[in-house]
């Protein structure tokens, strides 16, 4: 069985400044990770791995820098490593970044099952799995919280709905995204990072993966983002003075003011 | 592809489970007639299922003019693959300039896959929806709601969005609103129907759903313990509204993760968030600071929380909350 992961990297912290002038989200200088839903994505294949034998494969579409990421998913228990990385990639909208990720993701060789996070921490458009998915042709189970049975062919799965969840089942290969419930991840080992050193990780430009400039980039980014901006200011701050008793009561009225109760 | 220059009307997914339309896809027909008095252009809403055909007056009465009705035993239940199949073969057929989907678990699954096959722009997770100059402005939120960003799609038809929950008001029913009704005959497609449904299971046990309640009353780590969770959820029950938990209290053991609220949880934007010893962290924020009211009871005067509180209360909620219960309660008897 060989797994994919498409792990992104994101920066640390969703506390990011605007850049007005530039249009776009300033996140230079921020520390960057891997995207944390990814991190659950990771985990599930490393005990697939350990629990029935499995390579796992990271692959990740982004600057030269997300080879840190991928070292350091390389050092928490993956096998491979592969960097889609070209400056014709940026720009690109969800829909373009799924098509690139396809074709890297075939290049990289035979895959039984693909993990995706159930969306990025940055743009949070939890888009690219089942993209991916259509690009790739493969059935697609969204939300994953359990995987209930992984054999030959086949994949049993918990998915989280909006009050409850479902038992699906289906043939591999097969995407599949992940949500936190699933597993608690665990760290890279220093003996990891240590060996993650020597693996080469390829670096597949647009070029390589036979992409056409019309489906990359700006150009096949049918979505263009026209203006950030912050969001409203909240008018909070009213504290409610008094006892308990008073504090409840002053509470009661401004809720009956509201017309809630 | 669809032609920019083709394309017409305003299309939602009337999604709908054992018979009953998603209040979210009701919210985003209502919102569709606005966009569509806007731009002259008309409402579809498409329903999907087995023997669902009797839902389509009440979607004309929420606003839609066209209700395409498509009957098939493998549409009986929400799953990606068939929906996927169907909606892109309506859609090559008639052409549609908007394709509006609810953001819940289902939409947000379906609509990335329907946008990739119909090689259309979308726009996921949006708060907001208005029209100008031909286009559709959707603005959706990033970086765990620190950034709104506003997304439009210039040239690929239809414009798709998905619809957060909440984000517009239920449509009032009109009851002298005209229609009609399409049965849609699939003829000989094609549909693709790989993973199998063997169980659904409704955990919340009649509850109030999270991204549906008007009233949330949540915990945190205040809360100590899970037995005292009890103190949180008969707040919640007093307004009938839902519970709701911080991931420390959802770490820790005390509530299921499916009441977590947050960047890793679920995002809500009810009337009134009730946060009990919760502290504020931005991850937490970035679930519930869309909700219209933030009422905050900690016993910490400084906890970041209170700065986005619409009022606060600094106090030990174990005193607070069980006056507050008591006291809504006699308002709502
Ligand atoms: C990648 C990432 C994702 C995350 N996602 C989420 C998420 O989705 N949702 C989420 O909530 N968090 C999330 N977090 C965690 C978040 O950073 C905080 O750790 C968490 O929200 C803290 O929960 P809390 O407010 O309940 O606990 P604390 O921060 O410990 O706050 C407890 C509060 O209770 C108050 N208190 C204690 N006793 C009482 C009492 N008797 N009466 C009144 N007040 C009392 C205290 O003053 C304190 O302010 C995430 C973190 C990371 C790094
Ligand atoms: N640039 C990328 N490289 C690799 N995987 C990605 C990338 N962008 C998104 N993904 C995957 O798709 C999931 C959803 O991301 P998004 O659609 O951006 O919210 C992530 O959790 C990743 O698994």
């Amino acid at each position: 069985m060989r797994i994919v992961v498409s792990i992104k990297q994101v920066p640390e912290t969703t506390e990011v400044k605007i850049d007005q002038a530039g249009g776009r989200v300033d996140t230079e200088g921020l520390t960057r990770i891997i995207n944390p839903y990814d991190t659950y994505a990771l985990e599930e294949a490393i005990r697939i791995k350990e629990a029935s034998g499995a390579t796992v494969a990271v692959i990740s579409a982004g600057p030269e820098k997300t080879n840190e990421s991928l070292r350091e998913a390389l050092a928490t228990g993956a096998d491979e490593a592969f960097l889609l990385s070209d400056q014709a990639f940026e720009g690109s909208d969800p829909l373009a970044a799924a098509h690139i990720l396809a074709r890297g993701i075939e290049k990289c060789g035979p895959y039984d099952l693909i993990i995706c996070g159930r969306q990025a921490m940055d743009g949070a458009s939890g888009q690219v799995g089942p993209s991916l998915a259509e690009e790739l042709g493969l059935p697609m189970v969204s939300f994953v919280r359990k995987i209930e049975e992984l054999k030959d062919g086949y994949i049993r799965v918990q998915r989280m709905t909006d009050d409850g969840y479902e038992v699906l089942e289906g043939p591999l290969p097969m995407v599949i995204s992940v949500v936190k419930e699933i597993n608690e991840p665990r760290l890279a080992s220093l003996k990891g990072l240590m060996k993650a050193k020597r693996v080469e990780i390829p670096v597949w430009a647009a070029g390589d993966l036979g992409l056409d400039a019309s489906r990359i980039g700006p150009a096949g980014s049918p979505t263009k983002v026209t203006k950030l901006a912050p969001p409203p200011p909240r008018s909070g701050g009213e504290m409610i003075p008094g006892t308990a008793d008073e504090q409840v009561k002053t509470l009661v009225a401004k809720l009956k003011a509201a017309k809630i109760l | 592809m669809i032609s920019k220059a083709e394309a017409k009307h305003i299309w939602v997914l009337a999604e709908q489970k054992k018979g009953k339309v998603a209040n979210v896809a009701l919210e985003a027909i209502g919102l569709a007639r606005k966009l569509a008095s806007a731009s002259s252009q008309e409402v579809w809403a498409v329903l999907l299922g087995q023997d669902v055909g009797g839902l389509a007056e009440g979607l004309i009465q929420s606003g839609a003019d066209v209700v395409l009705v498509v009957e098939h035993p493998k549409l009986d239940t929400f799953r990606d693959d068939p929906y996927v199949d169907v909606l892109a073969h309506l859609a090559e057929n008639h052409k549609p300039a908007v394709f509006l989907i609810g953001a819940n678990s289902a939409g947000r699954s379906l609509a990335p896959r329907l946008a990739t096959k119909l090689r259309a722009g979308l726009a996921a997770d949006c708060v907001e929806l208005s029209w100008d100059a031909g286009n559709l402005v959707a603005v959706r939120p990033m970086y765990g709601g620190n950034v709104l960003a506003t997304v439009t799609c210039p040239e690929a038809r239809p414009q798709m969005a998905t619809l957060r929950p909440k984000a517009s008001p239920r449509p009032v029913l009109d009851a002298s609103r005209k229609g009609r009704v399409e049965k849609v005959d699939l003829g000989g497609l094609q549909i693709r129907d790989r993973v199998k449904l063997l169980e659904s299971v409704e955990t919340g046990g009649g509850e109030v759903k999270l991204e549906e309640a008007d009233i949330i009353v949540s915990g945190g780590r205040g809360m100590g313990g899970p037995e005292r969770f009890a103190v949180v959820k008969a707040l919640a029950d007093a307004f009938k509204g839902a519970m709701g938990a911080s991931r420390a209290a959802v770490d820790a053991g005390w509530v299921p993760y499916a009441h977590q609220v947050g960047q890793t949880g679920k995002t809500v934007s009810p009337k009134v968030y009730i946060a009990c010893g919760i502290s504020g962290a931005i991850q937490h924020l970035a679930g519930m600071r869309s909700s219209e009211i933030i009422v905050a009871i900690n016993k910490n005067p400084d906890a970041p929380i209170f700065k986005v509180a619409t009022f606060g209360i600094a106090g030990d909620l174990f005193e607070v909350v069980p006056l507050l219960t008591e006291a809504v309660k006699k308002e709502m008897s």
